[in-house]
């Protein structure tokens, strides 16, 4: 079905829909077809319009089988479009997803418009001829008939999905064959057949800036955007990761660009995985550790080391939700506070949180220059919702892309070298091994002011201190204010983080358009806050922040502000949606 | 000796001036305890790093955490005092971005073989281009005193009042387990051993693992005196050199050969006559004679194998594909992040 869903997705990307797309699938990687536990879903939603979300309630489900029409069902609105896979709902399987009786007979489904089409038996028809295609092919292949059944509803073009199968298997002719005729029957059946009575025509969004576009997924922007920094710096790229889900995906992307100088390690573990890149920064390399969930605790030891030796190196916490192994396909922002403070010692590092899959690109490329600039660590959280969701992304031209100096130090002739002296921005000196005359010695134990050497001195770890919280404190002088979306007597601020900025923006303006006058806000910069962030907060009567945690950025602004911030609070697995904040900004009205 | 050493894949070699072992020293302050073997290890490692022919600033010491963390300070290299354990995953990190550094990892028995098991396996098993020198004195030193995953079974620390009850590694065995191409094992006593085992190892392509015999003066004091006192050495230290037959006693009078059911053992040799001994050859692909070797002691206080048990050939880590260390360039950049299913509007 992610297949099916993310075919649609293409050939809609190319009519030049905007579009947002939410794949959901469980953790187990074959479990029991036609059980619950086993629905995998593809959400997509586009318009002609700026799309926001993947949206909250679809218009129209497809259930290839009664347990997907029963998990997904209560999310629909009365009147939404219901087509089954009539084929599907045998006996045995109406059991297996628990229903007591066919809700395809007993009239539950009186409120949406059901379809039903025996797609198993029309699939089957369509690929008999085909020689070689087995039963198991023609079996797989009723995605691709219902992929043509939903192609034919909103005319996609065919031609995108039928070059995509010919590249896909063409070393497999009779699959090919099968699925080919598998969507051609599914289109023709919404041609010919009376059944479906509508054909929706949805035109390509207008208000689009110019440019070139293509789709990306978080995962495959954060994979750009590390490249690109590893391009506009002239620092060679190495991501050490350990398979992780949903993590693993950015290692898969990566581990595919060696030819581009990228390397990748698949280490020992996730402890390896940092160190691994701890080490390649200490060589002057952009070095990147990827994770999620778990993965993140058995870093943090690392991270205190890099913090303590002041090198750059990014980490990205791909979060999911916990504890624990949690739920590793489900999304949350539970990692903020960890993140900022899940370490022993006074170890303050920047955190940065990219707020769409296409924005992952701009933050994958930000923690460099600030991970360069600061010479420090950088926790890059994204989550699962991001890394797989996709969207259009307007390609950047590469030399609008800012360059990065590192800044490599140098021997100056009769000048001691101080590892430990610092500059405007209290960075110290990347001084990398295979440079003559600058051979020093660096360690987690307490280094002293200017020279490095190991002090245990009371004033000097003060000072230390001090400056390693002050070095990521200035960060904020450097990026940019917090940006509202105001609007004249806005007395109420939705201020969120992370993956929530499209249900925000698309719930305040359906609050705007029933008459709220309300203001929004999305936090990219998690620590430091962005300068302004105190100005803002007080300009407003009521702070409303939506998280899917139980409070973690309200805590920070509280114990930072000394402002009543409201929780909004989701902790189920899934994004925020848009009528959810539509509704809660109605409550405070 | 001044011999340039060349093809260890680890550093440039040639060209540089001629350097002294006062070029290795750094001016920070030794804080061993007194009589601590580190001492003559590090006395060794300096006085023997100019043959290496290669330049201070080419040469990084990557160390864990414990007494033998505390090398990185003294060598006049670059050098990183890592995190417990973890001084492999960081050389790892380091080696396969910059192939024109010699990288040395020190460590000890808790380090490398408790907290960090994990690391020291897999950087040996990958055939990282890194030489670990493994700090063995079969304590914890620097937490003053509790049992390592060396110490022998029975021995009462402060963590075991009862005696130890954990059956100790026996690194060597360990490292030749995971299928090291490079595994030795030597004695801070020894200087002479110690610099031909170093200098075994500096010129081997790939990862090395050099097991260092050494005597804590504090905690576990004469652990290693079979092998290091006047009156026992010559009856317990098997020295293995390749091409020679396995034999050793004050008299050369033992030997090691197999038995009928083909294991390894200790023989007279007025017993078996010198043809039966087995004649040391590190160069064997296959493990299992080495493994048999490491198995002849438990724990040093009987007769105990030294020198390089195994110098086998291998694909070193991350040479075995072909390699780019350049990024992108903005051409190939501007291709990637265009894909191949972009639209243009407007």
């Amino acid at each position: 079905m992610q297949l099916a869903g993310s075919r649609f997705t293409d050939a809609t990307a190319m009519l030049g829909n905007d579009l947002a797309t939410l794949p959901n699938f469980p953790a187990e990687i074959r479990a029991p077809a036609g059980t619950l536990a086993g629905v995998s879903a593809f959400q997509i939603h586009f318009a002609s319009r700026d799309i926001l979300t993947p949206g909250d309630q679809p218009n129209v489900l497809v259930a290839m089988n009664p347990a997907a029409l029963k998990t997904n069902l209560s999310e629909l609105p009365r009147g939404a479009m219901v087509i089954v896979n009539e084929d599907a709902f045998s006996k045995r399987n109406l059991e297996k997803a628990g229903y007591a009786s066919n809700p395809l007979e007993d009239g539950s489904l009186s409120a949406f418009r059901v379809h039903r089409i025996p797609m198993t038996s029309l699939t089957a028809r369509a690929v008999e001829g085909i020689e070689d295609a087995s039963t198991r092919d023609a079996g797989r292949a009723k995605n691709l008939f219902a992929l043509g059944v939903l192609s034919w509803l909103y005319g996609r073009p065919t031609d995108v999905t039928k070059q995509w199968m010919q590249k896909k298997f063409a070393d497999r002719p009779a699959v090919l064959m099968a699925n080919l005729a598998a969507f051609n029957a599914g289109w023709s059946f919404g041609e010919t057949t009376e059944l479906l009575d509508v054909q929706y025509r949805v035109k390509p969004a207008t208000d689009v800036p110019p440019g070139t576009y293509r789709n990306v997924n978080g995962t495959t922007a954060l994979s750009l955007g590390l490249i690109a920094a590893s391009v506009r710096s002239g620092l060679p790229l190495l991501l050490a990761s350990y398979p992780i889900t949903p993590a693993s995906e950015l290692l898969h992307a990566l581990s595919r660009h060696a030819s581009l100088g990228v390397t990748t390690i698949q280490a020992e573990d996730e402890i390896a995985a940092a160190g691994m890149a701890l080490g390649a920064a200490f060589g002057g390399r952009l070095g990147v550790t990827a994770t999620s969930g778990p993965g993140m605790d058995l870093k943090a030891e690392t991270i205190g080391l890099a913090v303590a030796l002041e090198l750059p190196m990014i980490i990205i916490d791909v979060q999911r939700a916990g504890p624990s192994t949690g739920m590793p396909t489900k999304t949350e922002q539970s990692d903020l506070l960890m993140a900022i403070h899940g370490r022993h010692g006074e170890s303050p590092l920047p955190v940065i949180a990219p707020s769409t899959p296409g924005g992952c690109f701009a933050a994958a490329f930000e923690a460099a220059e600030l991970a360069i600039r600061y010479r420090t660590p950088v926790i890059l959280l994204s989550d699962t919702f991001l890394a797989s969701s996709s969207e259009p992304w307007q390609v950047p031209m590469v030399p609008e892309l800012p360059s990065m100096d590192p800044a490599f130090a140098s021997a100056a002739e009769g000048e001691e070298f101080l590892p430990y002296a610092r500059d405007d921005r209290l960075a110290r000196p990347w001084a990398v091994p295979g440079t003559p005359g600058l051979a020093h010695r660096i360690g987690g134990l307490e280094k002293a002011d200017l020279t490095g050497n190991i002090s245990y001195e009371a004033a000097n770890h003060a000072r230390m201190t001090e400056l390693r919280a002050a070095k990521v404190e200035r960060i904020a002088e450097e990026i940019p204010p917090l940006r509202v979306d105001s609007e004249p007597g806005a007395r109420l601020l939705v201020l969120g983080w992370g993956s929530s900025e499209g249900a925000i923006r698309a719930g305040v303006q359906r609050a705007r358009e029933a008459g709220h006058v309300v203001a929004c806000a999305q936090m990219h910069h998690l620590n430091p806050f962005p300068a302004n962030t105190g100005d803002v907060l007080h300009s407003f009567d009521r702070v409303l922040v939506p998280e899917m945690n139980t409070g973690q950025l309200a805590q920070l602004l509280r114990a930072r502000y000394l402002v009543d911030v409201e929780s909004f609070c989701k902790v189920q697995g899934q994004p925020v949606f848009a009528a959810e904040i539509e509704e809660e900004i109605a409550r405070r009205q | 000796m001044s011999a340039v050493v060349t093809g260890n894949g680890n550093g440039d070699g040639g060209g540089a001036p001629v350097l002294t072992k006062a070029d290795f020293q750094s001016d920070q302050e030794t804080r061993w305890c007194p009589g601590c073997g580190d001492y003559a290890v590090l006395a060794a490692v300096q006085q023997f790093m100019p043959e290496l022919g290669i330049p201070p600033e080419k040469i990084v010491f990557i160390t864990g955490i414990g007494c033998a963390g505390r090398f990185a300070y003294y060598m006049n290299t670059y050098g990183m005092h890592g995190i417990h354990g973890r001084a492999p995953a960081l050389a790892t990190g380091l080696a396969s971005t910059r192939d024109d550094l010699s990288i040395w990892v020190v460590t000890g028995d808790g380090d490398s073989l408790s907290i960090g098991g994990n690391h020291l396996i897999h950087a040996l098993r990958r055939n990282v281009p890194i030489k670990i020198l493994l700090f063995n004195n079969q304590i914890y030193g620097l937490t003053k005193g509790q049992a390592s995953p060396t110490s022998e079974l029975g021995k009462v620390t402060k963590s075991t009042p009862f005696g130890v009850a954990d059956h100790p590694f026996n690194p060597v065995s360990l490292a030749l387990g995971a299928e090291a191409t490079f595994v030795a094992r030597t004695i801070d006593r020894d200087k002479r051993h110690l610099s031909e085992v170093l200098r075994a190892a500096a010129t081997h392509e790939g990862a090395a693992l050099v097991e260092i015999y050494q005597n804590c003066p504090v905690f576990n004091d004469g652990a290693f005196a079979a092998l290091t006192e006047k009156e026992t050495k010559d009856a317990n230290q098997i020295r293995l050199v390749a091409g020679e037959p396995v034999r050793f006693g004050v008299d050369n009078e033992r030997g090691v050969a197999r038995a009928a059911d083909g294991h390894l053992a200790i023989v007279d040799v007025a017993d078996v006559g010198a043809d039966a001994l087995i004649v040391h050859d590190p160069h064997r692909l296959d493990p299992g004679l080495a493994f048999s070797l490491a198995r002849l002691a438990d724990n040093p206080t009987v007769p105990t194998p030294i020198g390089i048990f195994r110098d086998v050939q291998r694909p070193v880590y991350g040479r075995s594909l072909p390699t780019r260390t350049a990024p992108a360039t903005e051409v190939e950049l501007a291709e990637l992040l265009l894909g191949s299913d972009s639209w243009t509007v407007g």
